[in-house]
């Protein structure tokens, strides 16, 4: 997969505790959730470990407490996060559009299970790609990433905190039972080696301070509650003031400006791996677990000559739809495997503007997909003739 | 000036790997004995490993299972799909995964608890009721079983082996642990004089490296 990191500590974790691990590196002081199956272990290592860093754990009454309470953590200058799964996540989505628009950095773990509903609590799925994306209601742009190994949860979970401090916006840590479950040998880098972003603080004095100027790269400064900057933060479409707006010109800009914020940092904050697609003819894009499989699918192909690669995504959202156009030029076929009954599909074949065929690998009954099965559908793809 | 072809040195797709599962019923500890031994493998030698579990409503008393993956080189799919070892210390287990075993994979079965014997080569070791005799209670069971898989197959050095298990628990089990991995140890040396045929991938193994 990745290059090999050799640098480092070597570790043998648990998904879900690299999470938690990464999380109080990156900065982390603040957690509060509500513990539901597979994303447990995540409440369970904040709550012993974040005391012992000075930092605070509140187990809540449900989840929509939950990400109230880490908005208002974050609010009060404190890198916060919480984890859940798929209802937790749908009983979040209220508040986290609270979180969007007014711009509170936060990170949300969602380790996904079968859904709809209660539904499969301890099987694996990757059912909620859409949700992550346009769970909230209104405009604006998500930032959603999947890593698919340990070392890649390690990795990638700061990389959201990054991502969330430095353009003040919600970020969604995308993992699923597989992931969150699974242990691996990781290596921990040295504390030096790793890039933490913090929140850009104002330098100007409090009569003069805009809590959501736009400016030319779209991220204002933040100011944490209590520092004397007085300012309102509402979730009405507001001013860069903060007060709630009617004015057309004015709602302009602020949904501009939560899309563009994220635009403008898309090549900061959009991640993949690409595998033998120099002289690919096919391409197999996968995220999160499936991605391991598909990986080991390609591998048996190339061992049989095909001429195939990999295109792993780290970051779902916003989507690398360029290189996927560029890669529909250049291939016949792209499979796409996931576990649901394709979402990414949609995207890819949207970005592809019927440059190849685009077909899907598709597994949403709890169990995970397995590299022969992509290996098939691979072949069936290569079996379709040219239009 | 003739042409020389450079010699493309033809690059290798395939996985080594080698496939381990632990299966019993819920609370024989096996999940924590797959842990202890990808860790072991991992850390303690220096390789790679991947442990996953499955649990669910069958956790409880019915079938309960963990897979480790081992190999040389990286791990992709994490699951176990053609079992290179089968360690099962219930029936039922050993009924639902003994076809999953390759052709010349290794199984290992508790002597009493699987009555029914399986129709095909396998080894058979008293490990409950020897764990029972020895040590006093059947808990430490899972650790024999680590002890006799070091022993036979040298898939793990004995060294990271105990390192492991040691760290795993409060000091006050340190003794039996040891002398849970010491009657596995045994178990093992009497148990290769029945050796059945199997054969295993050497590389993975390196059983002359490790027995030392």
């Amino acid at each position: 997969m990745a290059k090999k990191k050799k640098k480092g500590t070597p570790v043998f974790l648990q998904g879900n505790e690299a999470c938690v691990d990464a999380a109080l590196t990156a900065g982390c002081r603040f957690f509060a959730g509500y513990p539901i199956t597979p994303s447990s272990e995540i409440a369970e290592g904040c709550a012993r470990k974040l005391p012992l860093l000075g930092g605070a754990f509140i187990q809540m009454e449900d989840e929509i407490g939950s990400i109230a309470a880490i908005i208002g953590g974050s609010l009060a200058g404190a890198k916060a996060m919480t984890a859940t799964s798929g209802p937790g996540f749908s009983l979040m989505q209220e508040n986290l559009g609270f979180a969007y628009i007014a711009e509170v950095p936060i990170v949300v773990v969602s380790v996904m299970r079968g859904g709809p509903s209660t539904g499969l609590p301890t099987r694996l799925s990757q059912s909620d790609v859409m949700q992550s994306r346009f769970g909230p209601h209104g405009d604006y742009t998500a930032i959603v990433i999947t890593p698919s190994s340990v070392q890649e949860v390690y990795d990638l979970t700061i990389h959201a905190f990054n991502c969330a401090e430095s353009l003040h916006t919600p970020v969604i840590l995308l993992l699923d039972e597989m992931l969150g479950h699974m242990r691996e040998k990781i290596y921990i880098p040295d504390v030096d080696d790793i890039k933490i972003e913090t929140r850009k603080y104002p330098t100007i004095p409090p009569d003069f301070f805009k809590p959501f100027a736009v400016t030319p790269n779209m991220v204002s400064e933040f100011v944490a509650y209590g520092e004397g900057y007085r300012y309102n933060v509402t979730g009405l479409t507001h001013d860069e003031e903060g007060f709630p707006t009617a004015n057309p010109n004015e709602i302009k800009k602020m949904l501009r400006k939560l899309r563009k914020k994220i635009h403008l940092h898309r090549k900061d904050i959009i991640l993949y791996d690409e595998e033998f697609m120099d002289d690919a003819l096919y391409a197999v894009v996968s995220y999160g677990s499936a991605a391991r499989a598909a990986a080991s699918a390609v591998r048996k192909a190339r061992s049989k000559g095909v001429r195939v690669g990999l295109i792993k995504l780290k970051t779902i959202w916003p989507f690398p739809g360029y290189r996927i156009h560029q890669i529909a030029k250049q291939v016949r076929g792209i499979l796409v495997a996931e576990l649901n009954m394709g979402q990414l599909i949609r995207e890819v074949d949207r970005y592809a503007m019927g440059r190849c065929k685009v077909t899907g690998s598709f597994r949403y009954d709890g169990r995970a997909l397995e590299p022969d099965e992509i290996y098939e559908n691979l072949t069936e793809l290569r079996s379709i003739k040219r239009r | 000036m003739p042409r020389t072809r450079k010699k493309k040195k033809k690059p290798d797709f395939t996985e080594s790997r080698f496939e381990i599962r632990l299966s019993g019923s819920g609370g024989q500890g096996l999940i924590t004995a797959g842990v202890i031994l990808a860790e072991a493998i991992a850390v303690g030698d220096g390789r790679n490993a991947a442990h996953t579990q499955s649990y669910g409503p069958e956790a409880r008393g019915g079938r309960t299972r963990c897979d480790v993956i081992v190999s040389d080189g990286d791990i992709y799919f994490p699951e176990a799909v053609r079992l290179d070892l089968l360690l099962s210390l219930t029936q039922e287990a050993a009924n639902a995964y003994t076809p999953l075993l390759k052709e010349k994979g290794l199984l290992i079965i508790d002597e009493d608890a699987v009555e029914r014997k399986p129709d095909r080569d396998f080894i058979a070791a008293p490990f409950l009721k020897k764990t029972k005799e020895k040590i006093g209670t059947v808990v430490p069971a899972n650790i024999v079983c680590l002890g006799f898989i070091a022993e036979y197959l040298g898939l793990v050095t004995k060294k990271s082996l105990e390192k492991s298990v040691l760290e795993r628990f409060p000091e006050k089990f340190a003794k039996s642990n040891k002398a849970a991995l010491k009657l596995g140890f045994e178990l093992a040396k009497a148990a290769s004089k029945r050796i059945k045929s199997f054969s295993i991938d050497e590389e993975i193994c390196e059983t002359e490296i490790d027995r030392t």
